[in-house]
């Protein structure tokens, strides 16, 4: 990467990569027509927008009428959880009093914080009833918990198909087929949702294998521009629009399109789905050199999640006597970008709630770091990376010295 | 949120940092839920004229960038000051002096001065 710096945040973000750039630009000024215009300039965005269509439709296996496109994971998401329970509602207001019923949804513990603080405000508001599925020291929920959960007025599961700070793979088309089974005896269907946002690079998108009724994703995370992506919208999915306004994207999401975004979009799947075998076996290799290495050449580290059932691209660690945004600001200044789960770099006071969800002491999931692979990581750079490593940590464990040990021997 | 380039100089390369093996005083704060412990040494000498004086001081931490850099920072301004002197640094003084702190970050530095207070606190109790 350029200025010798070395990037290893793929999992917050991509660079855009030069094929998705050229399409892109000509969508900004010489095509820059509304697409929604009838005239030849709204034209061409349209078809732009329309073939961008196509490209997704053919990665996830749908038709273009189910492809929704919106402006990232966060709005997909958005959308996904409040469009079905205010359709839901709209509907339950026509029933007589008695026999109107509080909708109920299961998500997970672990979810990112656009579905968990979506879910949190419509309980706090006492418009849904709300189960949260533990996750367990791998990193991974369990089916029974899911089928245990399940109630008559539950009316949406949400559950992410990979974490994004621990990578663990969530077993999603399993989760599907349970409940088509269950769906079949059902009146009111139960809607399933799957945050696929750090999964579409690696992982099995088809959504009828999946066997989803709405999926999320972003395009920023697979070499794609920022504030654009997608919801699937399965046909015949009970989901009514959010933001009122124009009836764009088969009236579910309002709003001018976004057509360099959306061919940007476009783009980028076109160029994963042709690598994406290729570049998944290649990522998974140098992931596994690096926890390899890490693991035995490091002292008093542990790799948080399952090490068979996770992304690729994602290596979660956690360093005994080392703080994560000291750690991380001690790689920064030698040109490596890493990502952390400590309160210190987050601006509030606790540390991740997903390394404390698979049962990590909070000083566990201070001292942690996530270092996240992309398709434009070598060899070389995770070398060097290993060996800047060793530096700072044995720095900072001078600074702490045995701190740790002997606030817990006086507390005892 | 960005930090200062004195917070960082501090931070990169930290002032007093180790341990004083015989020290006339220690004080730990801190509690590893909230990420941050500080441990500060001090050894205190008697001068003639001015009483009992931190003649060496030095620091351990467990915590963020802001956490070392106030460590740093205040065993800088405590050294060869009486422990009245020392007693009255505060978090302002420290964060001050490192030319500020993001508005998260203060409680790092209330750390700092409670960590030194507590230590001279245990050099009074010993004495
Ligand atoms: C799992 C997951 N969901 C949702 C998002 C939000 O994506 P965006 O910020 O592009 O809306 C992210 C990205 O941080 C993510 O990793
Ligand atoms: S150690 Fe966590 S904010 Fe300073």
């Amino acid at each position: 990467m350029k200025n010798n710096k070395i990037y290893l945040d793929y999992a917050a973000t991509t660079p855009v990569d030069a094929e998705v750039l050229k399409t892109m630009l000509p969508y900004f000024s010489e095509e820059f027509g509304n697409a929604s215009s009838l005239h030849s300039f709204g034209r061409n965005s349209a078809d732009a927008v329309f073939n961008a269509r196509l490209n997704l439709a053919h990665f996830f296996k749908c038709t273009g009428e189910e492809i929704v496109f919106t402006s990232g994971a966060t709005e997909s998401n958005n959308l996904a959880i409040k469009g079905v329970l205010r359709a839901y509602n709209k509907n339950n207001k026509k029933l007589p009093a008695d026999e109107r019923k509080k909708p109920h949804i299961i998500t997970t513990v672990f979810e990112h914080s656009c579905v968990l603080k979506t879910c949190q405000k419509l309980e706090k508001e006492k418009k849904i009833d709300l189960t949260y599925l533990p996750v367990y020291s791998d990193g991974v929920i369990k089916i029974a918990d899911l089928e245990k959960a399940i109630r008559e007025n539950t009316l949406l599961i949400s559950i992410m198909y990979v974490n994004n700070e621990i990578g663990t793979v969530q077993p999603i088309s399993q989760i599907g087929k349970l409940l088509a089974h269950i769906n079949e005896q059902r009146e009111e269907k139960i809607i399933f949702h799957t945050d696929a946002t750090q999964a579409v690079a690696y992982f099995d998108t088809n959504v009828k294998r999946l066997g989803v009724d709405l999926l999320s994703m972003s395009a920023h995370k697979i070499y794609g521009p920022k504030g654009v992506g997608m919801l699937y919208v399965k046909k015949g999915t009970k989901i009514t629009q959010i933001q009122d306004g124009g009836a764009q994207e088969f009236a579910l999401r309002a709003g001018t399109l976004n057509s360099a975004g959306i061919v940007g979009l476009g783009k980028a799947i076109e160029v994963l789905e042709k690598n994406k075998k290729k570049e998944t076996k290649k990522i998974k290799e140098l992931r596994d050199y690096l926890i390899n290495k890490i693991l035995k050449e490091v002292s008093n580290v542990r790799l948080n999640g399952s090490r068979s059932k996770r992304s690729p691209n994602n290596i979660n660690l956690s360093f005994s006597d080392v703080e994560g945004e000291s750690l991380l600001l001690y790689l920064d200044a030698g040109n490596i970008a890493a990502s952390t789960g400590s309160a210190c770099s987050s601006g509030s006071l606790n540390p991740s709630h997903v390394l404390l969800a698979l049962g990590l002491k909070p000083e566990q999931a201070h001292g942690s770091l996530r270092i996240s692979l992309g398709k434009y990581t070598t060899k070389k750079e995770l070398i060097i990376f290993i060996a800047k490593l060793k530096k700072v940590l044995e720095k900072l464990r001078k600074v702490s010295g045995e701190i740790l040990k002997e606030y817990y021997s006086k507390k005892k | 949120m960005q930090y200062s380039k004195e917070v960082i100089n501090h931070f990169t390369a930290p002032h007093n940092q180790g341990v004083i093996s015989n020290p006339d005083g220690v004080g730990m704060v801190g509690n590893p839920t909230c990420g941050d412990l500080m441990k500060i040494y001090i050894k205190v000498k008697k001068d003639a004229k001015r009483g009992e004086v931190i003649s060496a001081i030095k620091f351990e931490t467990l915590g963020c960038a802001s956490a070392i850099a106030t460590s740093s920072m205040i065993t800088d301004l405590a050294k060869n000051k009486t422990i009245q002197e020392a007693t009255k640094i505060t978090r302002d003084d420290v964060a001050e002096a490192l030319n500020g702190l993001p508005p998260i970050k203060i409680h790092c530095s209330n750390l700092a001065s409670e960590a030194l207070v507590a230590a001279i606190e245990d050099y009074k109790k010993k004495k």
